[in-house]
């Protein structure tokens, strides 16, 4: 089957996006653990941010015109792929270090990887996305591996 | 919860152990809050004339993060105070919609005396007792 990966495409890989530094406010956490029903009360209270604070805390905050017209905003770290029906994806969490009000902390996302595999069905392509979040001290507190399908 | 008491938890947890099941059925509103807290416009979780007739779905699709949030929550409910989430991996397999009751739950499949870890496997089943989303968690006593 061919090969659908061109060398271009494959230079992307490395690419790396604009640090994103937020801080975590105890009024976030509090929303965040009711919209999830979450159950326990440091959570609900907003001491500590639950497992998953990070979805929130780095979401990208686009600008209405930015939107596409179903409502998603355009990942601009990803390169432009030959397949655009995007599967069921995984993610690999890591947590390092709690998260409490207060925290500053920043996100750097990178695409690691892009390969393609043959299925029965026809040529997939899987893309790596990892995000690196890091405190203030530099101390790694959470490591994110999204790994997506395309057909 | 002291630390005697988290080393003597420890001992007693075995492989094939079930951790507690528990329901959820999201509403619109709790849809539309958590796709608020994120910042989220996809009109699949919203705009049900949109979701139904543009995309072709049944319903307004429930967000794949809350499900993988739910796995969390699953571990960390029964770990409680004696540990702590180390890591977990998930996926979202099948789509759920508003209006459906789902479960979480999971059990053990391996403990590491040595780190003190204890690895869980993971499940988001919907009414049809399909698994949504599975997954594997690391957690590790104190």
């Amino acid at each position: 089957m061919s090969n659908l990966l061109s060398e271009e495409l494959l230079s992307t890989i490395g690419r790396t996006s604009t640090p994103q530094r937020e801080l975590v406010t105890r009024r976030d956490i509090r929303k965040y653990a009711v919209a999830t029903s979450n159950r326990q009360r440091k959570y609900l209270d907003g001491d500590q941010a639950p497992p998953m604070f990070h979805v929130p805390l780095f979401w990208d905050v686009v600008e209405l015109d930015q939107l596409s017209p179903d409502g998603v905003s355009i990942d601009s770290l990803l390169p432009k792929f030959p397949l655009e029906k995007a599967m069921a994806g995984g993610l690999v969490i890591e947590y390092h270090r709690d998260i409490f009000p207060g925290d500053w902390l920043t996100a750097t996302r990178t695409l690691t990887d892009i390969y393609q595999k043959n299925g029965r069905s026809g040529p997939l392509i899987f893309y790596e996305v990892v995000m690196d979040i890091v405190n203030d001290e530099g101390e790694l507190v959470i490591r994110e591996k999204t790994t997506r399908i395309l057909r | 919860m002291n630390r005697a008491e988290s080393v003597a938890r420890f001992k007693a947890i075995h492989p094939d152990d079930v951790l507690p099941q528990r329901a959820f059925k999201p509403d619109n509103v709790q849809s539309m809050l958590y796709n608020a807290v994120l910042w989220n416009g996809h009109r699949i979780h919203f705009d049900e004339p949109y979701a139904k007739d543009v995309e072709g779905y049944p319903g307004l699709v429930i967000a794949g993060p809350l499900l993988g949030d739910w796995l969390n929550q699953c571990v960390e409910e029964w770990l409680g105070e004696d540990g702590r989430l180390v890591s977990i991996e998930y996926s979202n397999r099948i789509a759920t919609y508003i209006g459906e009751t789902l479960h979480s739950g999971g059990k053990v499949l391996a403990t590491r005396p040595d780190v003190g870890e204890v690895d869980i496997e993971v499940f988001i089943k919907n009414e049809a007792g399909e698994v949504v989303a599975p997954g594997i968690a690391v957690a590790r006593f104190h």
